[in-house]
């Protein structure tokens, strides 16, 4: 293997009409961990789902290049076979279907016919990874996510990674409704797969995931655009002053993009009007 | 089918064809009723599917095949399909070649229990008391044109008896093949479970390609007395042209019970309905079946249980997968008649449907004549979740693998329960095979 080259250039896309991405440039080498941060609403989950192709979104200009190679003709497993992975915020849930089987499934479409992986050797594999990640070898054998906590479905996502091999991750909000504890050991398995061979995007709004994985480069995105760029001490400064002095200095009020597209955040701390109460 | 195309058949043939088998003068003149009956009557009301445009017309002449030696001597295309059931015991084995019985073979344990496993035709001879005790007993002939004719054109079927207190540890099989659509193809299945006796009974229906039309009009008769349990499992596997007319029925006795496996894998139209008759107190039952329909085939599957004996139980289970343009109705009827107190009907339906021209209905119906039971249904029906292929696809496996991946688990909560591994695998295997 070597080592990838991931490139998008000028990425536009939208979702019914409405431009979410406006224009994202991003160059990504194997060994480099990119963090891309930002207020929720600013485009970031659009961004990693448009990589990895969802039919919901639409590309309308600009391009992505794995080692050369377009990927925006691919179709979604095209990609993924290509070397792409996105590990989700909200996984599927699919019954009937083990974690084993379709985990089995997903190497052997990597792999020539009359080449698939051996059984004994899968499942060998597939127990070592997930001991790594402290996951009960049940696991194995559960309908794929079906009754998951949102923790155990995290921690089998970066389960199909490690057993995928990919040359670009792409982790969605992998910190989100996770402990301390499961986070320290989805960011170990993340880091354990660290090389050359192998550049991660990492989306979070929390700075807190960057504790324990290290990036080398930092992206603010607001507005459908990466707005801001450094390396690990920008994430620092912005866990200290959050992201008020980006949008002072770019004269942003709004940092988001699509908003009606939103779901309705019921606002917290409100109290019911009188009569609701009695 | 119209009333002409009855007439077609006339009472001279069936006559002749009922002398031939040497059957008692009962039964020809039973056979005559029926065609005369067939002639009034009306075909089945049947739910939102339009069987009377069906074509219903081409029933096949009957014909005696000659018996074999051994299984070897079946045309290569026929033994193949018996071969696809391999794995399984072939010490208790029948098999009927489209109107008749071609081999048999019963274990000495077996026939030692006083077990009788032979063709129907063959059994109305052999063992005519116990033939008229329970034949068209659970279903009477004269309930619809198709149960008449049914009746007047029957041939070859299997009749199982298992006496008083014997337990037969081993399922018996039987393999109902049609290979000439000149030829009748309407088999009657009759298995009586004599008291606190226990049997597993296996068919399979299975049909070589052609496009000449054929309907299968079959039936399939239980009696479970007191104590005894039964299983029955059937996998249909007919081709296109072929329709498939299946009417199965049971009836409970006290402490008695009944579990249905059914696999409607055919490619034609299907109209196919398990019904248990709880008759007894404390009598039980349990129906699974799971069915895939593909072409611009009409299916209408229906699952029906009536509670007549206090604390009956029954659970039904059916899952469809619809493929291209087809057509299904799934119907889950649970009748609680006045007097079955505390009896509890527990059913669901589900339907998956895989191209936007399927179509798939469930139907949960329950007519509850009793205040102190417990029923329940759930039903659903919807289109193959687009975000769940694009997960799938999103790990690399193809479009088509990940609609295979999301049917098979769709349908594995009833496979994995079936209880005979053989019929498990068998079944598993038709479901991989079409969905190459």
């Amino acid at each position: 293997m070597s080592q990838p080259y991931f490139v998008i250039d000028g990425l536009k896309a939208s979702i019914e009409g409405k431009e979410i991405l406006k224009g994202i440039n991003l160059e990504v080498k194997g060994g480099e961990v990119h963090a891309i941060m930002g207020p929720n609403g600013t485009g970031k989950s659009t961004l990693a789902s448009a990589i990895m192709g969802h039919p919901k979104y639409e590309v309308t200009g600009g391009s992505i290049t794995l080692d050369g190679e377009s990927i925006l003709d691919m179709e979604v497993d095209e990609r993924a076979r290509a070397g792409l992975f996105l590990c989700m915020q909200y996984p599927s849930e699919i019954t009937g279907v083990t974690n084993a089987d379709f985990l089995r499934s997903a190497i052997n479409a990597r792999r020539e016919e009359g080449d698939e992986i051996s059984l004994i050797r899968f499942i060998r594999q597939m127990e070592e990874k997930m001991k790594q990640l402290e996951m009960d070898p049940e696991f194995m054998h559960r309908y794929l996510n079906e009754g998951f906590s949102g923790g155990e479905k995290k921690r089998n996502e970066i389960l199909q990674m490690a057993m995928l091999e990919p040359k670009i991750a792409i982790l969605d909000e992998v910190d989100s409704g996770l402990d301390i504890d499961a986070l320290k050991i989805v960011a170990d398995g993340v880091n354990s797969m660290r090389s050359e061979e192998r550049g991660f995007i990492i989306i979070t709004h929390y700075q807190r995931l960057l504790n324990y994985i290290k990036p080398d480069f930092v992206h603010v995105m607001m507005q459908g655009r990466i707005v801001k760029s450094g390396g690990p001490e920008l994430a620092e400064r912005l866990e200290a002053e959050g992201y008020d002095w980006i949008k002072e200095e770019l004269g942003i009020e709004d940092v988001t993009v699509g908003q009606e597209e939103e779901e309705f955040q019921v606002p917290m701390n409100t109290t019911p009007p009188e009569f609701f109460r009695k | 089918m119209t009333t002409d195309t009855v007439l077609q058949i006339s009472s001279d043939s069936v006559r002749a064809f009922s002398e031939q088998l040497g059957e008692p003068g009962w039964l020809t003149e039973l056979r005559l009723e029926a065609l005369e009956a067939a002639k009034k009557l009306e075909l089945p009301k049947v739910e939102k599917t339009k069987i009377n445009r069906w074509r219903l017309e081409r029933f096949g002449q009957f014909h005696q095949e000659q018996p074999l030696q051994s299984l070897d001597e079946l045309p290569s295309e026929i033994n193949d399909l018996i071969q696809s059931n391999d794995g399984s015991d072939k010490r208790n084995l029948y098999v009927q070649r489209n109107g008749s019985m071609v081999y048999r073979q019963l274990s000495d344990e077996l026939k030692q229990q006083g077990v009788i496993f032979t063709e129907m035709n063959t059994a109305v001879k052999e063992h005519p008391e116990l033939v008229k005790k329970y034949f068209l007993q659970v279903i009477q002939k004269d309930e619809s044109r198709l149960t008449a004719l049914h009746a007047a054109l029957w041939s070859g079927g299997v009749f199982l008896y298992v006496p008083k207190n014997t337990e037969v540890s081993m399922p018996l099989q039987a393999l109902f093949i049609s290979d000439d659509r000149e030829r009748v193809f309407s088999p009657h299945v009759l298995i009586v479970a004599d008291a606190n006796s226990s049997v597993t009974y296996v068919g399979s229906y299975a049909s070589t390609d052609s496009d000449v039309e054929l309907v299968h009009n079959g039936m399939v008769e239980i009696v479970a007395e007191a104590g005894a349990r039964v299983q029955y499992a059937a996998v249909h596997n007919l081709s296109a042209s072929i329709t498939d007319l299946s009417l199965r029925r049971a009836v409970v006795q006290n402490d008695a019970s009944i579990e249905w496996i059914v696999g409607e894998m055919n490619a034609g139209n299907c109209l196919s309905e398990t019904s248990s008759v709880l008759k007894g107190n404390g009598s039980k039952s349990d129906a699974k079946v799971v069915c895939i329909g593909e072409g611009s085939h009409d299916l209408n599957i229906t699952t029906r249980a009536v509670h007549i004996g206090k604390s009956s139980d029954s659970n039904m289970l059916t899952r469809a997968v619809m493929r291209d343009e087809a057509q299904a109705i799934i119907n889950g009827i649970t009748k609680i008649e006045k007097g079955a107190t505390n009896a509890n009907g527990e059913q669901t339906e589900r339907v998956l449907m895989l191209s936007p021209k399927a179509r798939g209905d469930a139907n949960p119906l329950l007519l509850i004549d009793e205040d102190e039971v417990t029923a329940g249904h759930a039903a659903s029906a919807g289109q193959v979740d687009k975000e769940q292929i694009y997960y799938l696809m999103s790990r690399g496996v193809t479009r088509q693998e990940a609609e295979k991946l999301i049917i098979i688990g769709f349908l594995q909560p009833i496979v994995s329960e079936i209880p005979i591994e053989s019929v498990k695998e068998q079944l598993s295997a038709l479901i991989e095979r079409k969905l190459q």
